[in-house]
Formats: C-alpha cells, sequence, structure tokens
C-alpha cells in the first residue's frame, strides 16, 4: 500500500496526497483513529474524501490507509431486528461497548459472528446449482426464513453441504465450479452503491395493502412500486411512514431514518417490539431492519444510509419476498449531498444542488421494481420503495420533489391545511394521484370485490363536485344550491371524516382491512344512493340528513373488523329510509 | 509553551488566514493575541498544509495582519463544570459575568458535544404542566421535547417562556429542576427581564444563564448555544436533574452562521444562508432528550423571531422539520389584546399523543383536543365566510360553529400570566365551550367519552 496522507481538513470533506492507484468510492480510514470515509473525487495523486464521522482533531500530516475495496455491507442471518447507523455499524452494540452518545473510531462487525444459525439445507450433494438458488435456510425469527442463496459467481456442482448448527463465517457448502471449488458461507458483503443482480423485471400488479384508508382505496401503491409523500413540516409525513412501516402487508420492512429525529428514531425501536403483525401477531421488529442517522449524526454518513438500506432491502428481496423500504427524508439526503459538493467548490445547480441530483434520485427509485430473481425456480418478489420528501416551506417546486415526482408513480400530497384542521393522514384527494390503480383492477376485483373499483371512481366524483360546489357555496352561499347538491356536499363530507380519516392513535381505527374499507364505503355511498332517492320521492333533505343512522356511519370506523356488525349498518340504512318512506321517522 | 505564529496573511470578516503552520488540526482552539496585547479566541474552520482559516469569536475589529500572535492550543472549545455551575451568570464564550469566581472545574466538556446513541435514547411519554391552557391543552409538552416558539417582533415571546419556566411541574411529582438559558443577541432589557423574573420567582437559584447581548460579538453566538446545551447535559445526565433550556433568538445565531458562511464565499442556499443550516441547527436541537436508565432530562424551547412572520423563511422552516412541532404565535389575537396569543391551530406537538390519556391526564384529552382542533377550524372558516357574505347567510350549524371559535379564543386560549390552570381545569372548560355543539357534530370523540362528560346544556 501506498503512504497517502492528509492535506487539507473542511468539516467533513477530507483532502490527501499519495493516493496513486486508489480507485472511484473505495473506502478508506484516516488518521489514528481509523475514522471511515469514501473517496469521491480523484485528482491526480490526490484523493477526495467524504468522511462518515466528525473529523474535528484531524489534520495534515495525518496517515490514510487505503483498503482497496469498496464501501460494502453484509449481509447474512442477523440482519433482522437490528438497528444500524448509516454505514451499517450496530447501534445497539456500540451502546453497550461506549455508551449512551455515538463516539468516533469504533469499528464492529454489522453481523453477529458468534451467534450460531440453525442452517437446514435444501439442497443435496451433487446437485447442479445456478447464481441465486437457495441452497437452504435459517429460521432468523419467528415471521422470517433466511434463505441462503448460491453468490453470484458460484454457480455448478455442489460438492459438500450439510446441515446443523454454523456460525456465519463457517462454511456450509462448496460447490464446484467452472472456476473452481468455492466455499460458501451465510455470510457476504455487497458495494452498497451497486444494484444486485435479477433475472427479469415485472410490471407491478398486486396491491400493497398499508390498513390506511385513504392509500388502499383511493391512491393505492403497488407491490414493486414507488410513491412519495411530500409535505411541510407538521403536516404528518412522518407518522404516515411510520403507519406504512407498521401496517403494510410487506413480508420486511427496512426502514431508513436519514437525517431525522431522534426521538422519531426511539419511538419505532420502542414500540416495534410490542406492536403485533395483524396476520401473525408477531412483534413487528421480527420482520423490521432499522438504519437510524439522525439528523446530528455525521452528514456524509447520512449520505450513504439510504444505499445501505436498499441494499439490504434488495438482499431480502432476492429471496422471494415482498420488502418495503421506508426512507424519511430523502430532502436531508440531498441535503447531504449539497453539503459535500459545496465543500469540494463544484458549479452548482438550482439552489445550490448539484447537476447530478436527478439523475441520483432517478437511480435510486430505479431500484424498485417486481421482480423474477435470480435462481432456476424463477420465484417472484417485488422491492417497493416510499420516499417522504420535505420541501422547504411546502413548496413543491423545490428541485428534490420535482426530481422525484418525475420518477415515482404515486404521490400522496400532504397538506398543511389538512394538518391544521387535524384531518389526519393529512393527504389532499384532489392533488394526490397513483399509476398502479390500473395495474391492480383485476386484483381487487377477483380478492376484494367486483365493484370495488367502482365505488373508488364514485367516491372520487363525489369529491370532486363537492370541491365545484364549495366554490358556489362560497361565492353565492350554501341556500342557493339545490337540495341534491347540497345531499352530495353532506356525502362528501361523509367521506371525508367517516372514511378518509383516520386516527393512527386509536387502537381500532390503525388499521382498516380491504374487506372492511370496502363495507364501509359500500355503506356511506348507499346512504348517498337511498338519500337521492328518498329526494326524488319528495322527502325533504332536512328529513334525510337527520335520520339517526348518519351517527352509525359516522362510528363505522370504531367497529371490530368482522361483517355482521358493518353489513349491519348497511341494513339499518335500508331500515331507516323503509321508515322515512312510511312516515314514521 | 505553544508555538507562536505571526503570519497571519488576510482578515476577512470574522475570518482570519495564518499561513505556514505545522500540526494545526480541524476543529482546534486557537488564542489571538492582538497588538495591545488583548486576548480573543477562536477556531479553525479549515486547514491545508499550507494555512489555516479560523473563525474569531469575538471579532477581528482591532487586529492586524503584522502584529496579531496566533497560538493553536491543541484542544477544542471546552466548558468547565461542576455542581457550582448553577446559580451562576456567563457572557456568551462561557466566562463569568456576575462578579463571581471562575468555577473550580470538575469536568472539561467538549462544547460541540457527541451525538445521542438512537439506541440509547427513551421516548419523552411524561406530560409537563405549564398551568397555560392552549399549550395543555391542545398541544401539550412532555419531557425531553424541543418545542420551539415561532414569534414575530413585538410579540409577548419573552413573557409566554418566562411564564412557563416559572409554572413548569410534572404531575405528582417533586424532582430536581434546573432552568438554562441561552441569550443569542437579544437586547438588555429582554436579557434583564428573563433575570429579574428568575430572581424575582427564586428560580434564579437553580439557573444557569448565557448571555451574548445585541452589542456583542456576533460570531460569539455560535458558541452560546453550544455552551447552554453542555451545561445542561451535564446537570442532566450526571446531576440527574430535569433540565428546561431556553434559547432566544435563535434568528441571531443563523444571521451568525451566515455571516461567517458569507465570509467563506460558500455557495449560499436559501436566501444566503448556507445549506448546512439544517444539520448545525439539528446538531443543537438534538442535545435535547432523555436517555434510558438515567433519571434526568433535557427539554429545549428555542424562541425564534420569524422575519415578516414567514414560518417558510429558512430559520422558522428548518427548525419545524427539526423540533417536535411548533408554538405558533399569532399578531391577529395579540392585536385583539388576547394573551397568550397562542394560534392553537398551525400550533403542533408530536409527542403529545404518548403523554397524554389516562393515569397521565385524563382519558378524554386526546379526543377532546381533536374535537377543539376541528370545531375551531371549522368556526375560523365560518368567520371568513360570515365576513364576506355576512352573518346572516350562514347556516345554523355554522353559526354555533362561529359562537364556539370566539368564546375559544376569549375564555380558554386568553389567561393571565400568573394564572396557573390545571390540565383538568383546562379540560373542563373545554368541555363547557364543546356543549355549544350539537353532540352528533362531536365525532372526534368516542361514545364512552361522550356518555361520561357531554351532557345537555340546559340540564
Amino acid at each position: 500500500m501506498s503512504q497517502a496522507k492528509v492535506i487539507r481538513v473542511a468539516g467533513p470533506l477530507v483532502v490527501a496526497s499519495g493516493c496513486s492507484g486508489a480507485k472511484m468510492y473505495d473506502m478508506v480510514k484516516i488518521g489514528q483513529l481509523g475514522l471511515i470515509g469514501e473517496i469521491i473525487e480523484l485528482r491526480e495523486d490526490q484523493a477526495f474524501i467524504q468522511v462518515y464521522e466528525d473529523t474535528t482533531g484531524i489534520g495534515p500530516e495525518e496517515p490514510v490507509r487505503l483498503t482497496g475495496k469498496p464501501l460494502s455491507v453484509e449481509l447474512g442471518p442477523g440482519l433482522i431486528s437490528s438497528i444500524y447507523d448509516g454505514i451499517q455499524r450496530p447501534l445497539d452494540v456500540i451502546r453497550s461497548r461506549e455508551g449512551n452518545f455515538v463516539t468516533r473510531g469504533i469499528e464492529l462487525p454489522a453481523i453477529n459472528r458468534e451467534k450460531k444459525w440453525d442452517f437446514i439445507p435444501v439442497r443435496k450433494k451433487g446437485e447442479a446449482v445456478a447464481a441465486g438458488d437457495i441452497l437452504g435456510e435459517v429460521e432468523e425469527t419467528a415471521l422470517v426464513r433466511h434463505k441462503i442463496m448460491v453468490p453470484d459467481d458460484a454457480g455448478g456442482r455442489i460438492k459438500e453441504i450439510k446441515g446443523g448448527k454454523y456460525t456465519v463465517e463457517e462454511v456450509v457448502a462448496r460447490i464446484e465450479t467452472a472456476a473452481g471449488l468455492k466455499e460458501v458461507r451465510m455470510i457476504q458483503t455487497w458495494s452498497i452503491r451497486k444494484q444486485r443482480n435479477v433475472n427479469k423485471r415485472l410490471m407491478p400488479d398486486e396491491p400493497l395493502t398499508t390498513g390506511q384508508r385513504v392509500l388502499d382505496t383511493l391512491f393505492p401503491l403497488a407491490k414493486g412500486g414507488t410513491a412519495c409523500v411530500p409535505g411541510p413540516f407538521g403536516s404528518g409525513k412522518t407518522v404516515v411512514q411510520h403507519q406504512l412501516a407498521k401496517w403494510s402487508d410487506a413480508q420486511i420492512i427496512v426502514f431508513v431514518a436519514c437525517g431525522e429525529r431522534g426521538n422519531e428514531v426511539a419511538d419505532l425501536l420502542l414500540s416495534f417490539p410490542e406492536l403485533k403483525d395483524p396476520r401473525t401477531g408477531r412483534p413487528l421488529l421480527e420482520r423490521t431492519v432499522i438504519i437510524a442517522n439522525t439528523s446530528n449524526m455525521p452528514v456524509a454518513a447520512r449520505e450513504a444510509s439510504i444505499y445501505t438500506g436498499m441494499t439490504i432491502a434488495e438482499y431480502f428481496r432476492d429471496m422471494g419476498y415482498s420488502v418495503a423500504l421506508m426512507a424519511d427524508s430523502s430532502s436531508r439526503w440531498a441535503e447531504a449531498l449539497r453539503e459535500i459538493s459545496g465543500r469540494m467548490e463544484e458549479m452548482p445547480g438550482e439552489e445550490g444542488y448539484p447537476a447530478y441530483l436527478a439523475s441520483r434520485i432517478a437511480e435510486f427509485y430505479e431500484r424498485a421494481g417486481k421482480v423474477i430473481c435470480l435462481g432456476s425456480d424463477e420465484r417472484h418478489a417485488a422491492l417497493s420503495v416510499i420516499g417522504a420528501v420535505s420541501p422547504p416551506g411546502g413548496d413543491l417546486s423545490d428541485p428534490v420533489v420535482q426530481a422525484t415526482l418525475k420518477v415515482v408513480k404515486v404521490f400522496w400530497a400532504l397538506d398543511d391545511r389538512l394538518a391544521n384542521m387535524r384531518h389526519f393522514p393529512a393527504i389532499n384527494w384532489l392533488l394526490s394521484y397513483s399509476l398502479y390503480s390500473e395495474n391492480i383492477k383485476s386484483f381487487l376485483k377477483n380478492k376484494v370485490a367486483e365493484d370495488f373499483s367502482d365505488l373508488r371512481q364514485e367516491a372520487m366524483l363525489l369529491l370532486e363536485e363537492e370541491a365545484e360546489l364549495r366554490e358556489i357555496a362560497r361565492l353565492v352561499g350554501v341556500e342557493s344550491l339545490s337540495a341534491k347538491e347540497r345531499l352530495i356536499l353532506e356525502s362528501a363530507r361523509s367521506i371525508r371524516e367517516d372514511f378518509l380519516h383516520q386516527n393512527a392513535f386509536h387502537p381500532q381505527d390503525t388499521y382498516t382491512s380491504m374487506r372492511k374499507q370496502y363495507l364501509m364505503l359500500r355503506s356511506i355511498l348507499h346512504f348517498h344512493h337511498q338519500g337521492l332517492r328518498a329526494l326524488e320521492e319528495g322527502r325533504t333533505l332536512e328529513s334525510v340528513l337527520a335520520l339517526k343512522v348518519r351517527e352509525r356511519i359516522s362510528q363505522m370506523k370504531y367497529i371490530a373488523e368482522e361483517d355482521a356488525g358493518l353489513l349491519g349498518v348497511y341494513l339499518e340504512i335500508d331500515g331507516s329510509f323503509k321508515n322515512l318512506r312510511e312516515g314514521q321517522e | 509553551m505553544y508555538k507562536e505564529y505571526l503570519t497571519v496573511s488576510n482578515i476577512v470578516g470574522p475570518l482570519l488566514i495564518v499561513e505556514k503552520i505545522r500540526e494545526v488540526k480541524y476543529g482546534e482552539l486557537v488564542e489571538i493575541e492582538t497588538a495591545a496585547g488583548l486576548l480573543r479566541r477562536g477556531t479553525v474552520l479549515d486547514v491545508s498544509t499550507e494555512r489555516a482559516v479560523v473563525q474569531v469569536f469575538e471579532g477581528t475589529v482591532g487586529l492586524d495582519v503584522d502584529r496579531s500572535r496566533v497560538r493553536f492550543l491543541g484542544r477544542s472549545q471546552t466548558l468547565g463544570v461542576s455542581e457550582e455551575i448553577i446559580g451562576r451568570v456567563f457572557d456568551g464564550s462561557g466566562r463569568p459575568k456576575d462578579g463571581g469566581p471562575q468555577i473550580i472545574a470538575k469536568k472539561q466538556l467538549e462544547i460541540s458535544g457527541n451525538p445521542i446513541n438512537p439506541d440509547a435514547r427513551d421516548y419523552p411519554s411524561e406530560f409537563i404542566e405549564t398551568g397555560i391552557s392552549s399549550i395543555d391543552g391542545m398541544n401539550p409538552l412532555v419531557r425531553g421535547q424541543k418545542l420551539p416558539l415561532f414569534s414575530g417582533s413585538g410579540l409577548p415571546h419573552a413573557r409566554i417562556a418566562a411564564q412557563i419556566a416559572r409554572q413548569a411541574k410534572v404531575l405528582g411529582k417533586k424532582e430536581k429542576f434546573a432552568v438554562v438559558f441561552g441569550a443569542m443577541g437579544i437586547t438588555f432589557e429582554e436579557a434583564n427581564f428573563f433575570i429579574e423574573d428568575f430572581r424575582n420567582t427564586g428560580a434564579l437559584e437553580r439557573a444557569v444563564l448565557f448571555l451574548n447581548l445585541a452589542n456583542e460579538p456576533p460570531i460569539e453566538r455560535i458558541a452560546t448555544p453550544r455552551l447552554a446545551l453542555t451545561c445542561a447535559e451535564y446537570l442532566a445526565f450526571e446531576l440527574d436533574m430535569h433540565v428546561l433550556v431556553i434559547l432566544v433568538d435563535m434568528t441571531f445565531y443563523a444571521e451568525a452562521l451566515r455571516e461567517i458562511s458569507a465570509a467563506r464565499k460558500e455557495i449560499p442556499g436559501r436566501r444566503g444562508y448556507p445549506g448546512y443550516l439544517y444539520t448545525d441547527l439539528a446538531s443543537m436541537y438534538e442535545r435535547a432528550g432523555r436517555i434510558k436508565g438515567k433519571t434526568g432530562s433535557i427539554t429545549l424551547i428555542p424562541i425564534l423571531t420569524m422575519p415578516e412572520d414567514d414560518k417558510t423563511h429558512p430559520i422558522a422552516d428548518l427548525t419545524g422539520y427539526i423540533t417536535e412541532g411548533q408554538i405558533m404565535l399569532s399578531r391577529e389575537l395579540h392585536r385583539k389584546g388576547i394573551y397568550p396569543p397562542i394560534d392553537v391551530l398551525p400550533s403542533l406537538s408530536r409527542l403529545k399523543d404518548k403523554g397524554i390519556g389516562a393515569g397521565k391526564t385524563r382519558e378524554d384529552h386526546a379526543d377532546v383536543l381533536n374535537q377543539i382542533f376541528a370545531c375551531y377550524a371549522r368556526g375560523k372558516e365560518a368567520r371568513e365566510l360570515a365576513l364576506i357574505l355576512g352573518e346572516a347567510s350562514l347556516s345554523d350549524l355554522d353559526k354555533l360553529y362561529l359562537e364556539f371559535s370566539d368564546a375559544f379564543e376569549t375564555e380558554f386560549v386568553r389567561q393571565s400570566e400568573f394564572d396557573a390552570r390545571s390540565v383538568i381545569e383546562t379540560l373542563e372548560i373545554g368541555w363547557r365551550l364543546l356543549r355549544l355543539i350539537p353532540r352528533a357534530e362531536l365525532k372526534r370523540i368516542r361514545l364512552e367519552y361522550l356518555d361520561r362528560y357531554y351532557y345537555e346544556r340546559n340540564k
């Protein structure tokens, strides 16, 4: 190794000379402390290094050690339930070793080396395997069976494979390949900036259900799709992200807290072991990996954190799982990019962001998708990505928002006017969109209800009409509207308040199944249809609106997840209108 | 002794450039001796093999290129702490300002601090009763939270902050409590208001003050909040105290940061503020919190004046993205003569949900809070409508909402500066107002609570 040394320090940027032979994005270690950094520019023998730790106390002449390897993550059993910083250092282990504050120069393996896992082979000696084939399984948690796959360069014939208890570094199989005998261990490493290989990409066609009514019914995300949640502060971005992490029906969740609040990460860490997965009853933490680089942790590690999370997510996808990655917030990542770019004195683009901002964002979201994994069994898997964006002042013309909207297919627009009225989730139904509604139509038809898409369409139409009618009412007063129009206003209000409004902190309301969503919406619209009919038959609007059953509709969200109660509301609506017609109410 | 350099080549704004240096480290503390023999201090912002860029805390007025002597001290800026620090007043660089002796330090702490390991954080969940209805009832504060006051020039933020410092307590507990006060660039009068208020209520004995006034060097302000927070960390996590940190005024802090950035010719972000303003603010705000296994806590109330009351201004905007909510003051309420002029609609406390409810405040708190928000928002909408079309054009229901929102402002929000309402009193006022609205309209409240607390008005 050549003798490289520091020649300049400016915040998170360090310049070193004597780095001939170094490659772009190689990892380096700086000074006596061995601070971890990554080469982001090379000029002759000088390397520009972004350092993932605080550089206070580093000065010229200090040694720089070139590792010759790119910044990588470790992949293998032991990832689930972990909490890592932006460059995959285990924060729980750091805490038990170094105390309550994160100090510098810590080097720890990301995956526990001592723990023994029970490896159960699914293939036999003598069988031919290709890259990506599953050799065996490890029960990592009750929720996750960790698949041990043939590494990309190790396709061939199995010479030896044996079940039993192993640490991640022990050899579990030997494969005879064209290039000689390869040993397979449960752990592997992968460069964070390199996309993991797949066999083929597919079109997303299945919804990722989240239990959030406004999302599932009005603006669905498909498994393997991408979504973006921009909004000003206080509009509930983080609550939406947390709700998705808790309730979405992905099998693995990777949550990247990128430059956000420490207390929010604490909330995740304290609530996930207690929250139960609605499908299995096991703690949610047993399917979750958390990457936490809070806003006060080093800025360069924030830049790396979303790639660390993405690589881990891709690894689980390769096993055939449906994975969801949440990044909160991509604006903080972009700001880290801007800060480093500024220190390198690059020519800035819009708002001081580097010119390559848009291409980096596109590259990131493009790593999502529904795929056929590597391997001969052609298993399907999906990686969905949901990115929060925090535009300054809630201004959607912000370069990060604009660059994100160009690539994502679902847009959940948070609106602080709704948040001020405490309408949560504060997702504006007129601005948001989903381009997956068509893709998943047949799925909904077969799995939820024949008329689900029609109901959705009608609800959207009512909300649209409401906006127009309110505009008119604002100008000329409510009295000038016809009874029918006022019923539309009331029904739209019912959709907003009784259906779209959802309290994340209410034990019953926090999650709604697709079936219940369907039944709720059906009842609300049924009341609307019956109301219209009653008006046509000459009843007054007041008598329709005075029906007691409306209170039942408004309390539907608190009814338990079973058909009886919900169908009861539907029947009660029929009964109420029957009485109305017969003059009893 | 330290090596002295006489090799200053440039002085630009608050920055000093020293040439031909050896073994200088990034972030190192620097001492500068002027031609007249006065000492100033600074810190290294950028270092390369030939030169170092030094930011001078006390400003560069009176420094010259030829005769300034520069010494690099081999350590970063620290604060000496011990139990004696409580009850003392310091200047913006941590030197005693009350005529008392230097602190005999038990420990030297680096003021930049280390980030709290997210895994070590305990979630804030203890409700703090401030005695102010619009905070306790609508945007409750919890221990370990960072909740800024977004104010504007001429609004009574200082009085509100002092009232919180005076009245704040955790229900049913008697604990060691301290206030750390950091002032950046505020006037003597404003600083004096706090000191007198602390003195009159006896709070001064359990307070630590760091004061950088408007006529003192702006660059010193970069260090002041960090000194305050370092002191708070010591009190909270080593002496097991519950610390309330008040920082005024963050706007002046950010302006000092901008001045340095401009002098370094950095590429500016929005409105000339440096691109790293978010990270810089976060490195301070995030020092609030609680740690598992520790008794003490740091609750942080930064105060900032929004230029032109614009909450999209970078300082307010970035603060809002880091802090756990905000208390927004309203000029409109202030003009109506309502104290405290807290506009509850754009205000928010993100951590409230874990701090309220049965066993903490009262079971119905969350529902009541949501319902009042919804009713008040609708009432304000009705008021706007009435302005355009006249009150007669409102529906009967809207008139009720209008009545509600007026009563809310005058009975719920308004209270005296020395009125410490219990949270139960606050909730009872809330229910009294909600009874103006028909029961079927109160959709945000669970039926069981309606049954328990809502009864018809004339019964």
